[in-house]
């Protein structure tokens, strides 16, 4: 591989825990507004997922702290400088998988990589980074013959080839089959050991929870939610969904007190209970159970979903739970 | 939408090293793929090779052009002025289908997020031309000598190469300044070809200008091209008495070279223009 002592080093890291900062972000087309006043903190180390439906502004975002777009107003640091000034030795230590990019054509997945490890200082060793996505049967592939999840993964591996403190991934599974997906998943979460920093954008709800540390949920170009995916907008606090079907020769009047104060709704000896503390409506319907000899082999307990909460973040007139 | 490219700061030596290190890394890798991509070696070096034996056998049996010094074979005279065509061919129609189609694509946009400079982009771009320009002229000379009789003097061998270069590096920064305003990797090849294909015709490359009317010659005069294929027919002209370098000629195909290069250098784009 060509590295090469002489090129201009790596900065050293100056040890600050803050990787992104960005206070009161805008960007403005002509008269249309695509972000309106963001603010982010991200720390090192961090799986960040930007989460929004298409055209809220995390594309515009994610390419402003990328460097690829100027601002219109606000604070934006990423590595320690602005990357409307950034030079080389800042773009070293950053990776970028776009939205949409062909690969190199009419070279092989490994010729690729070793093209783009030549473009920086310090790069990772090329055979190691095409096992770490998956690609070391693919090496001698001709980049534009493999199939769509591969190429995805030649975009990360891509990314990745300089050995960088942070990547961007932009809407990294689009169009992918759940297969590819899953693989693609497993991927990323594999860069957590390398301690690289990741901000990820996504309109999957799925995708954020299954990867992200923290979300922050974007619409109409402003962020509306910040949190752990667990605790989203007060999520672990919302009520809860109980469900069973009435056992035989039982109606819903036989239940015990709190269980048939919180009933909701009852069709066809189908149940829905509503349960602002779960263990409160639990313990009495299995205690009930268990007094009567009888099974409720259907039971679920459905907690407000990643999927509902965004839904109704950012779509405020849509049906909620 | 790009970023204004980073200022250099004064080139010290290591960074000089650092540059034709990388502009060398680079050519390595387009050059595979130029020779790699099947649609390039056709156009590229089958092509011109194709145009050279057509011309030469229909102008066969005994056909002759005036030039500077003395009369000679049009199969000969053929020999510069298709390399002119292979020089452009490789330089500009080549250079020109693959920079928009990897700016268009958005493998230019996915380099800007390394630290590679556009310099050491383009520099191993144009390098790689050159390369394959010196190419098709070895191989054109050889089918020259081996078929037509016709072989390069000593004493403008340096010339011809010098012509090649200065050629091949001009119709480059053409190449560039072209692409940097065709907004859709499908039209490349259709704009490039619509310039070129009647340049070639009043140029001297298909007809000898020799039998042109004096008002197309004059129009001709303009452009790059007739100047390259009277660059290359001069250093080629077995008649010609001195080193075989045509000033004027050179002077005014670097011209266009540097018309295009300030074109480029201000229009030069790192992401899509299409979308």
């Amino acid at each position: 591989m060509s590295t090469s002592p002489d090129r201009v080093g790596v900065p050293a890291s100056d040890g600050s825990d803050t990787v992104i900062d960005v206070a009161g972000l805008h960007m403005r087309y002509g008269p249309y507004e695509a972000v309106r006043g963001i603010d982010l903190h991200i720390t090192r180390g961090e799986v960040f997922a930007f989460l929004g439906p298409n055209g809220a502004g995390k594309t515009t975002t994610a390419e402003i702290l990328e460097g690829y777009r100027r601002r219109s107003g606000g604070q934006v640091t990423v590595l320690g400088e602005d990357p409307e000034h950034a030079d080389a030795s800042w773009r070293a230590r950053i990776g970028v998988v776009l939205q949409e990019t062909e690969p190199e054509r009419d070279l092989t997945a490994e010729e690729c990589l070793q093209l783009y490890a030549g473009y920086y200082p310090a790069p990772r060793d090329v055979h190691q980074t095409l096992a770490l996505v998956g690609l070391a049967e693919q090496a001698n592939v001709t980049a534009t013959r493999l199939s769509g999840g591969q190429r995805r993964r030649l975009d990360v591996a891509l990314a990745l080839i300089g050995d960088p403190e942070l990547l961007f991934l932009d809407e990294p599974t689009t169009g992918f089959d759940p297969s590819a997906r899953r693989a693609a998943w497993d991927m990323v979460s594999g860069l957590r050991s390398l301690g690289v920093t990741v901000f990820l954008t996504t309109h999957y709800m799925d995708e954020a929870e299954y990867l992200a540390d923290r979300v922050a949920v974007i619409t109409q170009g402003r962020i509306v939610a910040e949190g752990p995916p667990g605790t989203l907008a007060g999520r672990e606090h919302a009520p809860a969904e109980i469900a069973f079907t009435m056992p035989a020769d039982t109606t819903v009047d036989d239940l015990p007190d709190p269980v048939r104060a919180a009933v909701a709704e009852s069709t066809s000896g189908r149940v829905l209970v509503h349960a602002e503390s779960t263990l409160h409506i639990l313990g009495p319907l299995i205690r009930w159970a268990e007094g009567r000899h009888v099974d409720l082999p259907d039971l679920e307990v459905h907690r407000s979903s990643l999927e509902d909460v965004y839904l109704a973040l950012t779509n405020p007139d849509a049906h909620t739970v | 939408m790009a970023p204004a490219p980073t200022s250099s700061s004064p080139a010290s030596d290591t960074e000089r090293a650092s540059l034709t290190r990388l502009i060398l890394h680079q050519f390595r890798y387009d050059l595979r793929a130029f020779l790699r991509n099947g649609q390039s070696r056709f156009f590229t070096l089958a092509l011109p090779v194709l145009f050279l034996v057509i011309f030469a056998s229909v102008f066969s049996g005994g056909h002759q052009v005036k030039v500077a010094g003395g009369r000679i074979d049009t199969s000969v005279y053929y020999v510069p002025g298709i390399i002119a065509l292979g020089i452009i061919a490789a330089a500009f129609v080549n250079l020109v289908i693959s920079v928009t189609a990897q700016r268009e694509t958005g493998v230019l946009k996915r380099r800007r997020a390394t630290p590679v400079s556009a310099t050491a982009l383009i520099g191993g771009r144009a390098l790689t031309a050159v390369v394959v320009a010196l190419g098709i002229t070895g191989v054109l000379l050889a089918i020259g000598w081996a078929f037509y009789g016709a072989h390069v003097p000593a004493h403008t061998a340096a010339a011809l190469t010098v012509t090649v270069v200065v050629g091949a590096i001009s119709f480059c920064c053409l190449g560039y300044a072209v692409s940097s305003v065709i907004r859709n990797e499908d039209a490349a090849q259709p704009i490039t070809q619509a310039i070129m294909l009647p340049l070639y015709f009043i140029s001297g490359v298909f007809v000898a200008v020799s039998v042109l009317p004096h008002w197309l010659v004059d129009v001709a005069n303009v452009f790059p091209v007739r100047h390259l294929a009277a660059a290359l027919l001069v250093a080629y002209n077995p008649h010609t008495t001195g080193s075989g370098f045509s000033g004027t000629d050179l002077l005014i195909v670097a011209a266009w070279g540097a018309a295009g290069f300030i074109v480029a250098l201000r229009r030069f784009s790192w992401l899509p223009l299409g979308h």
